[in-house]
């Protein structure tokens, strides 16, 4: 499938990062280019802006109320350092302890091997239909494409991804991937894709989820076969987890005979306790509730109770390069809670699509270029003001700023040929590390802002060196204030 | 080379020969709540908090466990409910059942889904969350009891209930497969608008015996 596709340098110690030709880490177009297409779309913005003010406030809400958080981010990170520390080892208790409650432990290189070992699992139950649990590591690697390609009818069951793959369309959310869409749209497309369904059906949001819900509820209880991510993996026990909203999680690790969970070789964490800081982080960060509906653990295989067959598949896919590289490792400690994409103000502007990635926002910005090399992603570490907004918010406190630095310098290094690009990057890369020299160019852009005259994007308006850039990738019009001040300005009032 | 060799080693290059200090773990979070143990201001956060989920709880002294749950019942399913629609964990005490219910056995998990109701106990209940955590024993049941009827009541007793996760979790044992249940099944994603019950039950109830 990847044969006619040029094989690329490997980065870092030589390590190789994600294959092209597979799986969704890249997009067709740089970020400024998909960017503008979104800028234009009033509607777009507008659902997006009110989304993420929302889950933002509903956050800091829980977070407010938890007195030791600052102490409860701290361990989470150590715990995610340490654990990366010896992450070979971890991993291989894990293996160990799955086994030993049987399981089977399968290892992926790459997006290319895991899901040839899924695909041939499923063949092997003799199945032609899978249920599938949302999950980001199976949409890295476009698991549903190459179980299709082989026959196999694949059910998203979380409700936003169903709206998503029954629209044929792409998640813009790590959380709520259908947030770009509004009810009328989702009415539109159930009562164009759903079989059988009532035609009286109206955009109201009870009614839309019960669509679903009655649409799911055959498939649940006939199905043989699930497919799961993992959120955590817990080496001294074995213990897998499951965090969730609706119940299609529970379903799906629950009813059928055969589950098959994939997960990133960096879920995994050393001990059952560590469970303890992480239960607690990640759903006020994520959903902004105390808990989350469902949380589910399971391990191995218990009699009586749920599949009795089992299969973890450990997945690579260019996390060791990620690894291998000291400054851009701590981006592997990510727990996918989509707080830094709610405060992020061109994830707001931009929407999740303009990131050609799974991953938006800025872990995307870090996390995808990370994963296929600086060179495959390259406009993506541009795709930030640096503001720091992501630091703060993030449970497990890693550095995004830092690492986006890092990238920019990495990308602008790789460019050997001194083309009118390299040049424009590498004065841009130089403003955006130094805060003093960015907080000038964010000035003089505004008075970019005026002259634009309220055009959606402003080509040629901005000052050297950025125009060097932007002459050939049209700039959104820059807020009448920059996200530093107006953060400042909202959070001083608040206090 | 096998993948789980190749990656592995991949592992061992990308840390190198000399691996960084393992960071110190500092563990200076709170491990336990304020209040103390079956005392009222424990039981009244868990309260306050499972309520905040818009489930329902109901309080009930220990000897009254049993009517308890049949008013439960009443609130989830409507005055008139039949015992036969009801299904209940192996293993929960014979005073709590529902005179003539349905006993869970080995059947097929599926056929679950055609009971309106099950009652199950929880292991552990955690006040400042939230969240009760079903552990798959006897009085639990296997998951699927309380994940298919689409009204579930858990029984609670003050003993279970601890303040915060960490005492939650040294509670649970990793090995059995764990539910942990904050609220009824929701979904938040068309236009942020919160809708109770989407797969897993529409309503839930907690009946706490104190
Ligand atoms: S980088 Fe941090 S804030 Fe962003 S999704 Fe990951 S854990 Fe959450």
């Amino acid at each position: 499938m990847t044969a006619t596709v040029p094989p690329k340098a490997p980065t870092f110690l030589g390590l190789p990062t994600a294959p092209r030709g597979v799986g969704h880490l890249r997009g067709d177009q740089s970020f400024p280019d998909a960017a503008r297409t979104a800028l234009r779309d009033g509607q777009l913005r507008a659902n997006l802006g009110h989304a993420t003010t929302t889950i933002r406030n509903k956050r800091a809400k829980v977070v407010g109320e938890v007195a030791d958080w600052e102490q409860l981010r701290a361990a989470g990170k150590a715990l995610k350092a340490a654990t990366m520390a010896h992450l070979d080892e971890h991993l291989e208790e894990l293996e160990r302890q799955v086994t030993a409650r049987g399981g089977t432990v399968h290892w992926a290189r790459d997006a290319n091997e895991a899901n040839e070992i899924v695909t041939r699992l499923v063949q092997a139950t003799g199945t032609g239909e899978v249920v599938k649990v949302k999950s980001m590591a199976t949409q890295e690697i476009a698991l549903n494409e190459a179980l299709e390609a082989v026959g196999i009818e694949v059910f998203e069951t979380d409700l936003a991804e169903l709206i998503v793959q029954l629209g044929e369309d792409k998640p813009s959310h790590i959380l709520v991937p259908a947030i770009h869409k509004n009810r009328a749209e989702i009415r539109e497309i159930f009562a164009r894709t759903i079989p059988g369904v009532d035609p009286g059906l109206t955009d109201e949001p009870r009614q839309l989820a019960m669509a679903a819900r009655k649409h799911l509820r055959e498939r649940f209880l006939r199905a043989r076969v699930a497919i799961s991510g993992a959120n955590f993996g817990v080496a001294e026990t074995g213990t897998l987890t499951v965090v969730e909203s609706e119940g299609n999680g529970r379903m799906c690790l629950t009813l059928p005979e055969t589950l098959i969970t994939v997960m990133g070789i960096e879920k995994v964490v050393p001990t059952w306790r560590d469970l303890e800081v992480f239960l607690q982080l990640l759903p006020r960060s994520s959903t902004g509730e105390r808990m989350n509906p469902y949380t589910s653990t399971w391990a191995g295989v218990t009699p009586g109770d749920g599949p009795q067959e089992f299969h973890l598949v450990l997945l690579d896919n260019g996390r060791t390069a990620v690894l291998a590289d000291e400054v851009g490792r701590e981006a592997l400690h990510c727990i996918r809670c989509s707080a830094c994409l709610n405060v992020c103000p061109v994830y707001e502007r931009a929407g999740g699509h303009a990131y050609g990635s799974v991953y938006p926002g800025p872990i995307g910005a870090i996390l995808s270029p990370l994963l296929t090399g600086v060179e495959d992603n390259a406009s993506l570490p541009y795709a930030s003001s640096l503001c720091g907004a992501c630091y703060e918010v993030c449970p497990v406190a890693i550095d995004i700023p830092s690492i986006l630095v890092h990238l920019r310098a990495e990308h602008v290094e790789a460019q050997e040929k001194t083309t009118a690009e390299a040049v424009a990057f590498r004065a841009l890369a130089k403003v955006m590390s130094n805060p003093r020299l960015w907080h000038l160019a964010q000035r003089a852009s505004r008075l970019g802002r005026l002259l634009s005259r309220g055009r959606p994007t402003l080509p040629n308006a901005l000052p050297p060196p950025i125009s060097g850039w932007t002459r050939s990738r049209d700039l959104p019009t820059p807020p009448t204030s920059t996200f530093v001040e107006q953060w400042t300005r909202e959070h001083r009032s608040a206090k | 080379m096998s993948a789980r060799e190749e990656v592995l080693g991949r592992i061992r290059t990308a840390l190198g020969a000399t691996r960084a200090a393992v960071p110190d773990v500092v563990r200076d979070y709170r491990q336990a709540g304020e209040h103390p143990a079956t005392g009222p201001e424990l039981l009244d956060l868990l309260v306050d908090r499972v309520e905040d989920y818009r489930a329902t709880v109901l309080r009930c002294a220990p000897a009254e466990v049993g009517a308890t749950v049949r008013a439960a019942l009443d609130q989830g399913l409507g005055a008139g409910w039949a015992a036969a629609d009801v299904v209940v964990a192996p293993g929960l005490p014979a005073d709590w059942r529902p005179e003539g219910c349905d006993v869970d056995d080995d059947r097929p998990p599926v056929q679950l889904a055609d009971r309106s109701a099950s009652v199950t106990a929880v292991a552990v209940a955690i006040a400042e969350t939230g969240t009760l955590v079903l552990d798959g024993s006897p009085d639990c049941g296997r998951r699927a009891l309380s994940l298919l009827p689409d009204c579930l009541v858990c029984v609670v007793t003050a003993d279970q209930v601890v303040g915060g996760v960490p005492e939650g979790i040294g509670r649970l044992d990793p090995l059995r497969p764990l539910t942990m249940v904050s609220g009824p099944s929701a979904t938040s994603d068309i236009e942020l608008q919160r809708v109770e019950g989407v797969h897993g039950p529409r309503t839930l109830l907690v009946v706490l015996a104190a």
